[in-house]
């Protein structure tokens, strides 16, 4: 199957200090890929670099011929203004924005629409709720609600499924599976290893840089998580400038 | 005598005329402004503009005297250029927005006070700090409806963009680029209607037509369209109320305005629907659901 993603040697940051270090590889078109490792291992750097809100200090991501309209976006919702005024039915409704852009219209095809994508995550009466009187778990299911609506090939879920209840984690989870089985291809930053193991057909274990890249049942051992455990958050300002370029690559 | 102290004075004089249809178009376009400053935490950063927009307005005022549009240019081109630079800078950096609109404000402050002492002539700058809105002619007022036709018109292309940005900006990120044109066009309207204001307030007062109007309507309503109409209408009420009280008072219009919103807020913030403090102390009994 066509690759849905190509990382070439990618290295991702901020003000040159490296989140993600000498990445390479690439993710196969309708996987189902789970991004794990302990806080400050990059996993939503190496996300929103896939999305391109982050550009890479080197290297190259490839989309294997996705465009940006081709790719949804769940962000932490710790990134969100919650005490901004707006509806529920508003906010999902943003999800069409490649459809209404700056001036289209929300007709009534689009009201159905995102009316159905509030409904299937079990949201029903709640759209002109403000979404600042929202549960997180409710808040979680209003970005999945949105997410279906931009109806993407490639989605990008950041740690979608924290501080929610076993019961959102469940029905969310069937709808990342449902994404799954209809052929998109879905990355996800979690921390749930049961989860992983269970669910998620192939793993990327972070930690600065890539440890074990696979077969969930081949990576997901406590060796490599082991290995992940013991990164250390570095971050110096006095750091030479790096020359893991002539080591090449350190991908699985 | 009720009709004589409320609509006399408006149906007898011209000037009131014509301050209450600038009251309005400032009120239709600032109120909004007003609203996206607050709900994007930026209220402290239309201050900062007004300080900004001070040393243009100044130059205008040297170059030209008591002239409209030399001041009007000068304080657009030292807004634009403190607001576009200090935009450009934080988002190419990483800088707070805040941190590097002070350090630009302070600069034009420093540059203008700067201008104004070479030349060392004794300035009577009372107008461009304190506006007077009773004195506006025809021009003045035209000058300041076409800049309220203009906000309104740009802050309606920008309006999608400026909405995703304020609530989720790293999912706008993703499907658009226009979350950064959006925000300069945001912060050009904010000068925009900082000039404007500073023909009626002055630049010390023009943002309190903007930031207490949002600020009342905060108290009144959970809806950013409602929040918006509210702002508009406590907008060109404190106005309306503050030329009456000017005229009635000899109180100076600009700060009649101002405290007549200030009353208005103070109101809203004790008895105010979302978060009001007698709603806080008497909150009925919870409801069910």
């Amino acid at each position: 199957m066509a690759a849905a993603l190509h990382f070439h040697n990618v290295t991702l940051g901020y003000d040159r200090h490296p989140a993600v270090h000498h990445l390479n590889g690439e993710v196969a078109a309708g996987a189902l890929v789970a991004v794990i490792g302990p806080n400050g291992a990059g996993k939503s750097t190496l996300l929103r670099g896939i999305v391109g809100i982050v550009r890479p200090l080197d290297g190259s991501i490839h989309l294997g011929g996705l465009d940006s309209r081709d790719i949804a976006y769940l962000p932490q919702s710790a990134e969100i203004d919650r005490s901004f005024p707006i509806s529920v039915f508003d906010f999902v409704g943003t999800g069409l924005w490649r459809d209404a852009g700056l001036f289209g219209g929300i007709g009534k095809a689009a009201r159905e629409k995102i009316l159905r994508a509030i409904a299937s995550v079990g949201l029903n009466g709640f759209e002109n709720r403000p979404i600042g009187t929202l549960s997180g778990g409710q808040m979680q299911r209003i970005l999945f609600a949105r997410v279906l609506l931009q109806n993407a090939r490639l989605i990008v879920l950041d740690e979608p499924f924290n501080a929610i209840d076993s019961k959102t984690t469940a029905d969310l989870l069937a709808l990342v599976k449902h994404w799954h089985g209809e052929g998109r291809t879905v990355l996800a930053a979690l921390h749930d290893m049961e989860m992983v193991r269970n669910h998620f057909t192939e793993t990327l274990v972070l930690a600065r840089g890539p440890v074990a890249w696979g077969p969930t049942a081949e990576v997901l051992t406590p060796e490599n998580l082991m290995v992940a455990m013991r990164m250390c958050e570095a971050f110096d300002d006095s750091a030479a400038a790096c020359a893991a370029d002539d080591i090449g690559s350190r991908a699985a | 005598m009720v009709y004589d102290a409320l609509i006399g004075p408006f149906t007898e004089f011209e000037f009131m005329r014509r301050a209450l249809a600038a009251v309005i178009a400032l009120s239709l376009a600032g109120a909004p402004i007003g609203v996206f400053l607050m709900l994007r935490r930026m209220s402290l950063v239309g201050d900062a503009m007004a300080h900004a927009i001070l040393p243009g307005a100044a130059v205008g005022f040297l170059l030209s005297g008591l002239n409209l549009f030399a001041m009007t240019a000068g304080g657009l081109i030292a807004g634009f250029a403190v607001a576009i630079l200090a935009g450009l800078v934080a988002r190419s950096t990483g800088l707070k927005e805040d941190a590097s609109l002070a350090t630009f404000y302070l600069a034009s402050l420093a540059l203008g006070v700067t201008i104004v002492s070479i030349n060392g002539t004794n300035i009577d700058l009372l107008h461009v700090l304190f506006g007077n809105i009773l004195a506006m002619d025809d021009q003045t007022l035209l000058v300041v409806a076409f800049n309220a036709t203009v906000t309104l018109l740009v802050l309606a292309v920008i309006y999608r963009p400026l909405v995703i940005e304020s609530v989720d900006p790293l999912f706008l990120r993703t499907v658009s680029r226009a979350g950064g044109p959006a925000h300069l066009a945001f912060l050009a309207l904010v000068v925009i209607n900082l000039v404007n204001g500073f023909q009626a307030l002055g630049t010390l007062l023009a943002v309190g037509l903007m930031i207490l109007p949002a600020g009342i309507a905060r108290f009144w309503s959970r809806d950013l369209t409602v929040m918006i109409c509210i702002a508009v209408v406590a907008a060109a009420l404190s106005g309306y109320a503050g030329l009456v009280l000017s005229f009635q008072t000899r109180v100076p219009s600009g700060p009649a305005i101002i405290l007549v919103a200030t009353v208005l807020y103070i109101v809203s913030v004790l008895f105010g629907r979302v978060g009001g403090l007698v709603r806080q102390m008497f909150p009925g009994r919870h409801l069910e659901a």
